[in-house]
């Protein structure tokens, strides 16, 4: 708990985005969402393992994820997150959408570089 | 999405908190793989993932639905509340329940008879045609009629405005043979009426225009109830055939049960087609109501301007026959109008409908002060809570979530107490009939709980629990909480300004229940004014008959001597002391009036013809001339008795006899000379109210134009009921072919009193709860000032008051609200009283005895109350209260 934490309501879309991301591949259980966010956004998103699992109850609640029960690669009993076909759509909007924000920042930031 | 989750919250709460467990046993796993001894690996997984706590919380918020949850809350609290007292609680239900039933039971009544739409389709499109201003009386005037049978055909085919139209006529005839007759109510309907109006049949078939045609009709419809309690619900194919107004009819179809027929609170038996009598319809007999559905696109205004266009000619082709001019010119001046007839017709309507508001108004001020009550219990809860609202304010609980929480209790008391009253009300209407209605009359009215009764309802729940919730509500939240918790248990004389709120709830009671009072007291005595009230003419003792002879087939030329044969069959019966025919029964509503003429003075009077013992055995004395007797034969020279308002009107007071009146000619009685030999008091009429009309009696035997039947007034010493029973014998075993009816003439004319009994009855139960109520209020609030004041009382009784003092003091407190309270109700009930006037009988609205006595009676009352408060306060040990600190 090194590092300040990012208010997370404003990356909030951001958050979901990434388990989104993270679920593209494959189904995977909340321990492991919870590390590979951690790995990619440098702890910047994610403090505490935890404040994931809000994020997951809310994206489930909206269709986008679907969840089941099934067995780790540990043998141990764990909840599975997969990307349904409208989690999907989503992810591929809120990817351009954030690709535009992101283009349209930097060029605020550095427009010599155009 | 959301609404599923929220009933299934608790089960993804332990959903989340499984995966949680799964995740710290992964982690765990995974730290003791990296290397950790066992227990720090616990200790780091947990870190890792932060406070499961927070995090469950935050997923079952996520579940929720903030202001459902907190609601739900709020009531099991309040529920918890109640639980804790339940005398309070039970108290404040029943009374709610009772006042709430009360009104929805009042209001059930109004809705059937004034608010609900008749039970056909679309009744909004129903409209009546009828003459503007009604037909001043002429012809012959049948219940509902308002036009002729001539009439309505012409309107049937010139019409532009309704869809479709239809004619319809209710009246009582007789069904079966000479002493088996009963009455069944009839109703007479054109060809397209049951079409227009879209009543599919029940059974069998309806009667279409094929029906109409030649009298008799040969085809009936029966009524629901009527094929149900008469018919037994035979099955119609067998053939039901039934002797009904003297032909044989076929029963071909059975109407559905909620209808009814047009006329709200007279239902139908038997419906049968008009028929075209042989020798035509006659255009003096105002027996029809013409109804139609109004086309698309006209409204009630365009159909009256389209039927006034219409009306010249309808009324110049349909003249009555035999008129005088002035009539005349009268009948061809008459304008037809639509009006709106989506709710039918009613004469309860007309007769009852005031009546009915006005104990809506009772019953609601009735429950104003049962909420004034509870707002007053509601307030010493409160005050006895103070301290504990003082905590949760301390502790940080904001002021719309305490107000919230205890209005919460208040609406669980209102909601439980309208549940209950609505359940209640159709017991309170049948336990309302049971009270007013004469022994063995029913009322046929359909009350039911519908959508309009349960929202009354439900705004009476939330008016009430508006009053006495937010007094008490407003104030706890308002109050500091340092002052509270300080305030609390300790004993200080009590601001005036602290208890201003219960005073003001105790003056509005007061006077509330002082306009509640005069109402009772004013209709008591208007209903004991009515059975005490000499109408002139003995009551008691009295059996009204009538006979009927159309089956026996004598010809009009014997008719005369047979009636006097059946007289002398009923003065010849052992108990009857008098008897005499009569063509028009007094007291019991019918009227049978002619134009006359006296020189120059033209007008109406009342006609009666009778036989000679007419005047003594209806106690009436003859103070001028003399009465009929056997020599007044319809041979004999036309004679009458007049009243003395007619002598007022006609001659000016100038001394009748030898004087002579002349009848205006009408069909069957054209215009006669009668020579008026005697002179009666005034006598009621047709009613124990209204003023005594101009009235001549004839004698019997020079009726112009008699029928098969008479009145009979018999004088007995032994009870009408065996008397009656003993005379119908007596002509069945001898004229088995004669109709032959007796009743209690008495409870008869006090049946007629049904609305006078109504009111008093109710609003004189009303009345008492009323100041019952106020009473208890009155003394619940004493008793709490008294108690306030505990120590200041003990200190006074401690430096030498009197005890006596002490209930004086107390008791002029109770005096000064009494006093204020009084001096409203008495502004109030001047007021209200106008609303009453034309229901009272012989008392002023602003009757100055009732005033008074009602106002002793509440101080009466008062007094009792705060008494026993007063009198707890002066036998107060000082030392004890005093130690109490």
């Amino acid at each position: 708990m090194g590092k300040k934490p990012i208010q997370t309501d404003i990356l909030q879309g951001t958050l979901d985005m990434l388990i989104l991301q993270t679920l593209a591949p494959g189904a995977a259980h909340g321990h492991t969402i919870a590390y590979a966010i951690e790995r990619r956004s440098e702890e910047v998103l994610l403090v505490e393992h935890g404040s994931l699992y809000p994020a997951l109850h809310r994206l489930e609640d909206r269709g986008w994820i679907a969840s089941f029960w099934g067995t780790s690669e540990n043998n141990r009993k764990a909840r599975y997150y997969r990307l349904t076909a409208a989690g999907r759509k989503q992810l591929s909007a809120e990817m351009s959408r954030w690709e535009r924000v992101v283009r349209a920042v930097n060029q605020v930031l550095r427009p010599a570089e155009e | 999405m959301r609404w599923r989750r929220f009933f299934k919250r608790r089960w993804w709460d332990e959903e989340r908190a499984r995966e949680i467990v799964a995740y710290l046993e992964n982690e765990t796993a995974d730290n003791i793989a990296r290397g950790m001894p066992p227990t720090e690996a616990a200790a780091a997984a947990r870190r890792k993932f932060g406070n499961p706590g927070l995090v469950r919380e935050e997923i079952y918020r996520m579940n929720t639905i903030g202001w459902l949850e907190s609601t739900w809350q709020d009531l099991r609290y309040g529920m918890r509340a109640l639980r804790l007292s339940p005398g309070f609680a039970a108290v404040a239900i029943v009374s709610l329940a009772l006042g709430i039933g009360a009104n929805t039971a009042i209001f059930q009544l109004l809705d059937a008879i004034r608010l609900r739409s008749l039970p056909v389709q679309n009744p909004q499109e129903l409209a009546e045609v009828k003459i503007a201003g009604g037909n001043h009386g002429m012809g012959l005037n049948q219940e509902y009629g308002e036009l002729t049978r001539p009439l309505w055909e012409l309107i049937r085919d010139k019409q532009q405005a309704f869809a479709g139209t239809f004619a319809w006529s209710a009246n009582q005839r007789y069904i079966g043979r000479g002493s088996q007759v009963r009455h069944f109510n009839q109703l007479l309907v054109s060809g397209d009426f049951f079409r227009v109006l879209g009543v599919r049949p029940f059974r069998g078939r309806l009667l279409g225009p094929r029906d109409e045609g030649a009298c008799p009709a040969s085809s009936a419809v029966a009524s629901y109830a009527y094929w149900q309690s008469e018919l037994g619900g035979r099955d119609l194919a067998s053939g039901i055939k039934l002797f009904a107004d003297n032909a044989l009819v076929d029963v071909v179809g059975v109407t559905p049960p909620e209808f009814f027929g047009m006329a709200v609170g007279d239902s139908f038996d038997l419906a049968l087609p008009f028929c075209q009598p042989k020798d035509g319809l006659r255009r003096d007999i105002f027996e029809v109501s013409v109804m139609g559905r109004l086309k698309p696109g006209w409204t009630i205004e365009r159909a009256s301007a389209a039927m006034a266009v219409l009306s010249p000619g309808v009324f110049e082709a349909t003249v009555p026959p035999e008129r005088d001019p002035r009539t005349d010119r009268m009948y061809k001046h008459f304008r037809l109008a639509v009006y709106p007839a989506s709710t039918g017709v009613s004469d309860a309507r007309q007769t009852y409908g005031k009546s009915l508001w006005l104990l809506l108004a009772i019953t609601g001020l009735v429950l104003l002060i049962a909420c004034a009550n509870l707002a007053n219990l509601m307030l010493a809860r409160a005050s006895a809570r103070g301290r504990e609202i003082a905590v949760r304010l301390a502790l940080g609980a904001s002021r719309g979530r305490l107000l919230r929480q205890l209005l919460a209790e208040s609406g669980l008391l209102a909601g439980i107490g309208c549940a209950l009253g609505i359940a209640l009300s159709q017991t309170l209407c049948r336990v309302l009939f049971w009270l007013i209605l004469p022994e063995g009359e029913t009322v046929d009215l359909r009350i039911v709980t519908d959508w309009r009764v349960l929202l009354y309802a439900g705004a009476a729940a939330v008016f009430c629990s508006a009053v006495f919730g937010a007094l008490p509500a407003l104030r706890a939240s308002n109050s500091s909480p340092v002052t509270a918790m300080k305030a609390a248990g300790r004993g200080m004389t009590a601001s005036r300004q602290r208890f201003s709120v219960e005073r003001a709830v105790v003056v509005t009671q007061i006077s509330v229940s002082l306009v509640l009072l005069v109402a009772a007291l004013l209709f008591v005595r208007s209903f004991r004014n009515l059975l005490t009230f000499d109408p002139g003419m003995r009551e008691s003792g009295i059996t009204t008959g009538f006979l009927g002879f159309w089956q026996s087939n004598l010809p009009p030329a014997r008719w005369l001597e047979f009636k006097r044969e059946l007289l002398d069959e009923v003065r010849a019966t052992p108990g009857v002391l008098n008897a005499a025919t009569t063509t028009n029964a007094p007291l019991l509503g019918s009227s049978w009036g002619h134009g006359v003429r006296l020189g120059s003075v033209e007008g109406d009077s009342k006609f009666t013809w009778v036989s000679p013992g007419y005047f003594d055995t209806m106690g009436i004395p003859v103070v001028r001339g003399r009465g009929f007797n056997l020599d007044d034969t319809a041979a004999a020279a036309r004679v009458a008795v007049v009243n003395q308002t007619f002598v007022r009107r006609f001659l000016g007071g100038a001394d009748p006899i030898g004087h002579t009146l002349r009848t205006i000619q009408e069909p069957n009685y054209p215009s006669t000379v009668y020579e008026i030999v005697g002179v009666i008091p005034d006598t009621q009429y047709n009613d124990l109210r209204g003023k005594t009309p101009p009235m001549a009696f004839a004698p019997a035997s020079q009726l112009p134009a008699p029928g098969p039947w008479t009145g009979l007034m018999i004088l007995s010493n032994a009870p009408s009921a065996a008397m009656g029973a003993t005379i119908k014998r007596r002509l069945a075993a001898r004229y088995p072919d004669v109709i032959v009816e007796l009743s209690d003439f008495q409870k008869d004319v006090r049946s007629g009193l049904l609305q006078e009994r109504m009111m008093a009855t109710v609003s004189g139960f009303f009345g008492l709860l009323a100041a019952v109520l106020a009473m208890v209020g009155l003394y619940g609030v004493i008793s709490f000032l008294v108690t306030r004041r505990r120590n200041e009382i003990g200190i006074r009784l401690a430096l030498g008051a009197e005890r006596g003092q002490v209930v004086a003091m107390v008791m002029r407190e109770a005096g000064r609200l009494l006093l204020v309270g009084v001096v409203t109700g008495a502004a109030l009930s001047l007021l209200a009283g106008r609303g009453a006037r034309s229901l009272l009988f012989g008392l002023k609205p602003y009757d100055p005895l009732t005033l008074v006595a009602a106002a002793l009676l509440l101080a009466l009352i008062a007094a009792t109350a705060s008494f026993l408060p007063a009198w707890r306060a002066s036998k107060l040990d000082p030392m004890a209260a005093l130690r109490e600190e």
